[in-house]
């Protein structure tokens, strides 16, 4: 709760400081914030207290969730500097992050529909404004202009599911919607039933899952490579976190009537996701398509629901989203100085820049899954909970996925170590140096000690 | 008024809402003018506060009408964003049909 608040008053601060002349300070308040966020949130663990009347609940799920958020934020706005220099709207792109946070916050710890719709649109209308931040960029225009229609679409679906089930249970409230299922004893309402699988549509849309991912690629290739980064860590990360809390706390005893529907989702996004990476020539648009196959492995934690399937999905998300902000804050700095995003403009960075290149290899071997780093244990124990539940099909499916997974991600090692003519050494200054040497040592850290996260749900 | 409401049976309000979802929702899929499409996203926004506000009634809980406000702020809120970026786009390209928008193709 003071998390929220504490937010809250740096997004509003920010908002404040062209007026107030502390324009120049403002970056270093906005981090000190976020620490002060993580701190606070750290307190409330193992407090389990409800807020709002009973709107909001901040459980341990809820406290992991919105730490690991703070942290992928923080290193975020380490690793762009340059989206803030632009003078006329800095001041609105800190302010908007800040309140996107907010939204996934209130998405990991909603006791009521109402909150979780709330945080789904506060978390999607400041990635609307900042998907087309690039003003003169005609891709960037396309790019907001179908993130804008597709979740609002996805809304509409969210929303009719909620009025459906408000209509079968008389309550928005969680505990009382669990209370009614359980009460019917297996004998579901079809209006329920309705309303559960339109909220999975609606929720399917937010975390890309096919075959409702038709605008990942697009509104990730658009969009400026730093707002990318944040859609695919945070904003996945707090999709998932929502989609998981719905699923666990509300809908866990009519797992019946959509355990199928989400077996075929998360199959059908894993295949698509990765066969398409492989015939991508540009490394954002095949990192859209890696992130729509990683959201097929999350969904399977969610077909699980043991009591492993909590700790694999904070500890694959963790891992997902450390590497891919690697994988982003790289990109970031070859695609400035190639002029493109291709993979040919990584070609030879071994031998030219060393570091950018061990974090990239590091970064893409954990996406592939590859041990001792943190991916492979995140497949391990989302695989492990599935096969408890026997889902053994999906489990095959997915391994075979990961297979032609690693055959993109090692498409970018080869890459680095080709032999390349020119010797542009791209400049990399002392900030960046330690953010990627940070996240490189949490990837292995995390792979060495996968308890460290895992553990604490 | 709750008398008059409860006069029409609960499933015919459900059939109209469905329907006008329906409608916004082919309209979202076939309409190629992005303006006409903000309007069938608000119509299906519409048709669940009719829903909601039916099912309010019928369960006599206020949470659904209270909900009904939520969403109609925050379409306010998003149709702000998205005719602002229709903007944008509208000065880049004179246009708002969204077939114009193929730059990001493979």
């Amino acid at each position: 709760m003071n998390t929220l608040i504490i937010l809250s008053a740096v997004g509003v601060l920010a908002l404040f400081s062209e007026m107030l002349n502390f324009k120049k300070a403002l970056g270093a308040i906005i981090l000190l914030g976020l620490v002060g966020a993580f701190a606070a949130d750290v307190m409330a663990w193992n407090t389990n207290r409800h807020y709002y009347n009973e709107m909001m609940v901040v459980d341990n799920f809820s406290v992991a969730f919105t730490g690991l958020l703070i942290v992928i934020t923080f290193l975020w706005f380490i690793m762009s500097p340059d989206f803030f220099r632009e003078p006329s709207s800095r001041i609105d792109h800190f302010a908007l992050i800040i309140f996107a946070l907010i939204g996934g916050q209130l998405m990991t710890s909603y006791n009521n529909m109402l909150m979780l719709f709330l945080g789904i649109e506060i978390l999607s209308i400041p990635m609307f404004i900042l998907a087309g931040s690039n003003k003169s960029d005609l891709k960037s225009n396309e790019a907001a202009l179908k993130y804008f229609l597709m979740a609002a679409f996805a809304t509409g679906f969210l929303l009719f599911g909620m009025a459906l089930i408000y209509g079968a249970t008389g309550s928005f409230q969680i505990q009382n919607i669990t209370q009614f299922i359980k009460s019917q004893q297996g004998n579901i309402p079809v209006m329920l039933v309705a309303g559960i699988l339109m909220m999975l549509v609606g929720l399917a849309f937010k975390v890309s899952a096919a075959p409702f991912h038709f605008w990942t690629p697009d509104v990730y290739t658009g969009s400026p490579t730093v707002i990318t980064a944040f859609m695919s860590t945070v904003v996945k990360t707090a999709a998932f976190a929502g989609f998981f809390r719905l699923f666990s706390m509300c809908f866990e005893s009519s797992s019946a009537t959509w355990a199928n529907t989400i077996w075929a989702l998360s199959a059908l996004t894993i295949i698509i996701g990765n066969v398409t990476a492989v015939y991508q020539t540009s490394f954002k648009r095949m990192l859209a398509y890696s992130s729509i196959s990683h959201a097929g492995y999350m969904l399977m934690a969610i077909l699980a629901l043991n009591q492993y399937a909590q700790g694999s999905i904070l500890f694959y998300a963790t891992a997902y989203s450390i590497s891919s902000i690697t994988a982003f804050a790289v990109l970031l700095l070859v695609s400035h100085l190639a002029g493109n995003d291709s993979i040919e403009s990584f070609n030879g960075l071994a031998k030219k820049n060393p570091l950018l290149a061990f974090a990239t290899v590091l970064a893409m071997l954990s996406l592939a899954g590859i041990p001792p780093l943190a991916g492979f244990f995140a497949k391990y124990y989302i695989f492990t909970a599935a096969l408890q539940q026997h889902y053994t099909g999906l489990v095959i499916i997915a391994v075979m996925g990961s297979l032609i997974g690693v055959y993109y991600y090692f498409r970018i090692i080869i890459a680095l170590f080709k032999s390349e003519n020119d010797d542009v050494v791209i400049p990399v200054n002392n900030t960046f140096k330690v953010f990627l040497v940070v996240t490189s040592v949490a990837a292995l850290l995390l792979g060495i000690m996968p308890q460290l996260v895992a553990g604490i749900l | 008024m709750n008398h008059l409401i409860q006069q029409v049976p609960l499933h015919y309000y459900v059939l109209l809402s469905t329907m006008l979802f329906c409608i916004g929702v082919l309209g979202v899929l076939f309409r190629r003018n992005a303006i006409v499409i903000f309007m069938c996203i608000e119509l299906m926004l519409n048709a669940v506060n009719l829903l909601l506000v039916a099912f309010s009634v019928y369960h006599g809980d206020a949470a659904g009408q209270i909900f009904v406000f939520f969403i109609m702020a925050v379409a306010a809120a998003e149709v702000a964003v998205g005719l602002a970026i229709l903007m944008m786009i509208y000065r880049n390209t004179k246009s708002v049909d969204i077939n114009f928008l193929d730059k990001l193709k493979w």
